[in-house]
């Protein structure tokens, strides 16, 4: 079964179309990479699937199941997204307790005490960082809050939105081969929104390229790797990230 | 090679703490010339306190000492604060990170644009206007006389961010520190933002200090390159010639960088005590 079904998927604010005509088949257990230029709307995909862009037309079912266009509790708890700043999306004046008890108490589950220490451990952070505030916390620390608040609810998706971007090489490294041990620890399926096609390279199975709302070629990251893709944008985009310069 | 725009030897800084002072910048030398130095390093390695030393930005109790701090003729460290405030801004210039904390919300783009201008020029209102629609438009600003009227909290952060650099670049400085001046933004504007940078250093003839955490971006865009570890330069290279690089923190930096054509099951991570003696 598909974890992630998206079928012919029109996404809109206000007036504005912003994706037009978008159907992916996700499998259970895949990572899968959205790459492609600003404002291309690949966030807004991820915003749709999570019901934070709820102007949308077509279909959208996580394992077989259709979701609808409200914030839907059943499926907060099987897909979570992780963002580009973690600073930003935690709140300055909760500790780490806090933050990763809340999505407990929200869903009126128990057992904060004993799940808040092992999310930590299995996240990489120290139990001495349980009751600081982001503010006493490195980037890639606060990264790792922010995945492990997105995993409290044991949920089987992660969309992952520029989720190491904001991050020095070496803090990087570390959060791509935690994303990557969880991924394989609790079977999880993610899709990986990134600018960046060597960490597509690292840590995907398949990607699609993006181009104003809409996908102009999904292809295997062997593909990728081998400098195969067939789309002339995809192939510009892999160029550029050769050499570097601009996103 | 002329005579270097910015000379510098031996730079520290220390501030007092709890436990006795800490140095944070440790004897860093280098010169300027019209070219793109980048200073790359990861955050905390005193980056940032290099960059605004230069301007004589630290403040108390930070103490900044160097055997040599030399700009054109000028003694940075000597000259009086009268003289440092028509260095800052009309010589050397600074952009930084966030665009949102270095604007004043309540001065609309146009007017400290224009401000920038007449505290180092003097020149009639009409002249500065058209200099400072000039100025939007070099930053490719695509309706200048529009921007020219909005406030800061009305321009989105790529936005933001050009229109510092217009204020920044106005007076013509000589030279250009722009200290993780696209971290703050959209990855995906980072690009556009860069290319205005360059096209203005080169352009004008200037000399650019360019501060990121970013190794690939640094060594993309300038033609040499400082690695900082620990308020240390720990090693120094054409960018061209970084994967050459030998310093053991350089080459982990290097290593922990995913490639295109990644085959590795897991991505090596700084081990610090390899080159971390006492
Ligand atoms: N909240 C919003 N309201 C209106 N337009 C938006 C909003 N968020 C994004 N957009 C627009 O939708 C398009 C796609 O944006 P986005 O999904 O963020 O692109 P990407 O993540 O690929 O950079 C862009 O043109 C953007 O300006
Ligand atoms: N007021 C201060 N007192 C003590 N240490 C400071 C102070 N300000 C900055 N530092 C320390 O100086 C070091 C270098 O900082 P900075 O130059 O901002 O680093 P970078 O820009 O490379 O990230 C950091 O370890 C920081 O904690
Ligand atoms: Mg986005
Ligand atoms: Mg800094």
């Amino acid at each position: 079964m598909n974890a992630i079904s998206l079928r012919n998927l029109d996404i809109s604010y206000g007036d504005t179309l912003v994706v037009e005509g978008l159907s992916l088949d996700i499998a259970e257990g895949e990572c899968f990479g959205l790459v492609g230029e600003s404002g291309s709307g690949k966030s807004t995909v991820l915003r749709a699937i999570t019901g934070l862009a709820p102007d949308w037309e077509g279909e959208i079912s996580l394992f077989g199941q259709a979701r609808g266009k409200r914030i839907d509790r059943t499926f907060a708890a099987l897909c979570q997204m992780v963002f580009q700043d973690p600073y930003g999306s935690l709140h300055p004046r909760q500790t780490v307790d806090a933050t990763l008890s809340e999505p407990l108490t929200i869903h009126g589950i128990g057992g904060a005490d004993k799940r808040v220490p092992e999310m930590m451990e299995a996240c990489g952070l120290d139990p001495k960082f349980r009751f600081r505030l982001p503010h006493q916390l490195s980037g890639g620390q606060r990264q790792r809050v922010a995945i492990a608040r997105a995993l409290m609810l044991k949920p089987k998706i992660l969309l992952l939105d520029e989720p190491t971007s904001a991050l020095d090489v070496s803090v990087q490294a570390e959060i791509l081969n935690l994303l990557k041990r969880l991924r394989r620890e609790q079977g999880l399926t993610y899709i990986l929104v990134t600018h960046d096609l060597p960490v597509v390279s690292f840590l995907c199975d398949r990607l699609a390229v993006m181009r104003q709302g809409r996908i102009v070629e999904v292809a295997t990251v062997d593909a990728l790797k081998s400098n195969t893709m067939t789309d002339p944008y995809s192939r510009e985009l892999v160029e550029k990230s050769t050499t570097r310069l601009s996103a | 090679m002329s005579e270097p725009l910015l000379d510098v030897q031996n730079l520290r800084v220390r501030f007092p703490t709890a436990t006795g002072p800490v140095e944070v910048v440790r004897g860093v030398s280098f010169s300027l010339g019209r070219e793109r130095l980048g200073i790359v390093g990861e955050s905390g390695s005193g980056k940032s306190m290099t960059g605004r030393s230069i301007l004589r930005l630290i403040r108390a109790p930070g103490v900044v000492t160097a055997d040599r701090l030399r700009f054109e003729s000028k003694d940075l460290l000597s000259i009086s604060e009268r003289e440092m405030r028509k260095v800052r801004g009309a010589r050397i210039s600074m952009v930084m990170q966030d665009p949102k904390f270095s604007l004043n919300p309540v001065m609309t783009v146009g007017e400290q644009i224009g401000e920038a201008l007449a505290v180092h020029e003097k020149l009639p209102r009409k002249q500065i206007r058209q200099r400072v629609l000039d100025m939007l438009e070099a930053v490719q600003i695509r309706d200048p006389e529009r921007v020219f009227r909005l406030y800061p909290h009305e321009v989105s952060g790529g936005m933001g961010q050009r229109v510092m650099i217009a204020m920044m670049l106005i007076p013509a400085p000589s030279i250009l520190i722009a200290d993780e001046p696209t971290s703050a933004l959209d990855v995906s504007v980072q690009g556009e933002v860069l290319k205005i940078i360059d096209e203005l250093i080169t352009q004008n003839g200037m000399g650019l200090i360019f501060i990121s955490h970013d190794l690939h971006l640094v060594s993309a865009f300038c033609d040499r390159i400082l690695v900082m570890y620990r308020g240390e330069v720990v090693e120094e290279c054409r960018a061209s010639e970084l994967d050459k690089a030998t310093h053991p923190y350089t080459r982990g930096l290097l290593a922990s960088v995913p490639r295109l054509d990644e085959t590795r099951e897991e991505l090596p991570v700084l081990d610090r005590s390899q080159w971390e003696t006492a």
